[in-house]
């Protein structure tokens, strides 16, 4: 592999990983959602210093090239984090809803009561 | 297919019993008719603050000691002051969250409140008043748990449009099949049901987006009764209705899918 794809693909794996650490010390990004990103930085600077590990897998999956075994992983790491993604939101709306729903009891007005200052 | 139970659950059956041996207790011996019992009629709104106090009014000239709670589903409108104007308690949600959320704000509501009935009904005057005995009478009677007005069963109903009326059809035919009964209109908001269903509806896992069919196999997979009755609707005046634009299509996608998932969930 060449030294230049080397260098850029190793610099984005590692500034990932200082991305994800800061924002996680910032308490930016809780480490629930961390650890897919931590992985995903640690793959990336992993491989791109020892492309034999990189052929290997490719040829272990029975790809053609070392690019769409790349691309393959890639792709399939945004879904599995979309996947993730979806099943948080569909519970986040539940609890929305909950919370909605309580407040609507809560503040249940009956005929007779003060209309409410708006 | 082999391992779904068509079978009633017996879980669900006893958690019934023992429900309504509980209801039971605590209310008086000495009501006879669904008029003396604690009756809550249950309107979900949104944006309907132009006919919300008419319909109110008409339920009431039908029905003049019922309770009235009208969910405001975050209507940009007065709704929610004219209902409260009309006599009826108004549960306010704090933004749009979508009719089968409304109405299981509403379920809540009375269950929390202690109705034993409640009728749910459209607010924008679709559904005759006059038929709120018709839809009531066979829960209070006890002969079913559920028991939904359908505008088609004796012919009373108005022209609908060829694309909807083939949907309707074609989830009369899933819900006939998998409930094992006759189905007529299985999207129809005129409900009648008892504390059962209720503490059924008010679960977590009652389909919020849009509630229907997918309910109905639901309620007949939990071993509740349902029947249907002959009511009287007439057509929108104005305003949008639930389905409209893309949203059928969405819809029998989500029927397609929810119904069979609901026969392989093991639910408690």
């Amino acid at each position: 592999m060449d030294v230049r794809q080397k260098i850029l693909a190793a610099t984005c794996g590692i500034s990932l990983l200082l991305v994800i650490i800061e924002l996680v010390r910032r308490r930016k990004l809780r480490v629930e959602y961390a650890w897919l990103w931590i992985l995903a930085g640690i793959t990336i600077a992993v491989i791109s210093v020892n492309y034999q590990l990189l052929v290997w897998i490719t040829k272990l999956i029975g790809a053609g090239f070392t690019s769409s075994t790349l691309f393959f992983f890639g792709i399939f790491f945004v879904l599995a984090l979309c996947l993730q993604f979806s099943v948080k939101i569909s519970r986040l709306e539940n609890q929305v809803k909950n919370l909605a729903q309580q407040l609507a009891l809560r503040n249940a007005r009956k005929p007779g009561d003060e209309p409410p200052a708006e | 297919m082999f391992f779904i139970s068509f079978h009633v659950c017996p879980t669900a059956r006893l958690f019934r019993a023992t429900l309504a041996r509980q209801v039971d207790a605590m209310l008086p011996a000495t009501y006879t008719h669904a008029m003396n019992a604690r009756v809550m009629i249950l309107l979900p709104a949104y944006n309907e603050g132009s006919r919300i106090g008419t319909v109110i009014a008409g339920i009431r000239s039908v029905f003049a000691e019922a309770d009235m709670t009208v969910v405001d589903d975050g209507s940009g409108d007065d709704t929610g002051l004219q209902a409260l104007k009309a006599g009826a308690t108004v549960l306010t949600l704090p933004f749009n969250l979508g009719y089968g959320v409304a109405l299981q704000a509403g379920y809540k509501h009375a269950l929390r409140e202690g109705y034993k009935y409640v009728v749910q009904m459209d607010a924008d005057g679709q559904h005759d008043p006059g038929s709120i005995p018709a839809v009531l009478g066979p829960v209070a009677e006890d002969r079913c748990d559920l028991c939904i007005g359908s505008r088609f069963l004796e012919g009373k109903s108005y022209p609908i449009p060829p694309g909807r009326r083939l949907g309707m059809a074609i989830l009369r035919r899933v819900a006939s099949r998998l409930t094992g009964r006759t189905v007529t209109d299985p999207t129809s908001g005129f409900q009648a049901m008892n504390r059962r269903v209720l503490e059924f509806y008010a679960r977590d896992s009652f389909p919020v987006d849009y509630p229907d069919v997918d309910v109905l196999v639901m309620l007949h997979h939990h071993g509740f009764r349902v029947l249907e009755v002959p009511v009287t609707m007439h057509p929108r005046t104005s305003g949008m209705s639930l389905h409209s634009g893309l949203k059928p299509v969405y819809y029998l996608f989500k029927m397609g899918v929810d119904i069979p998932l609901n026969l392989l969930r093991r639910e408690k």
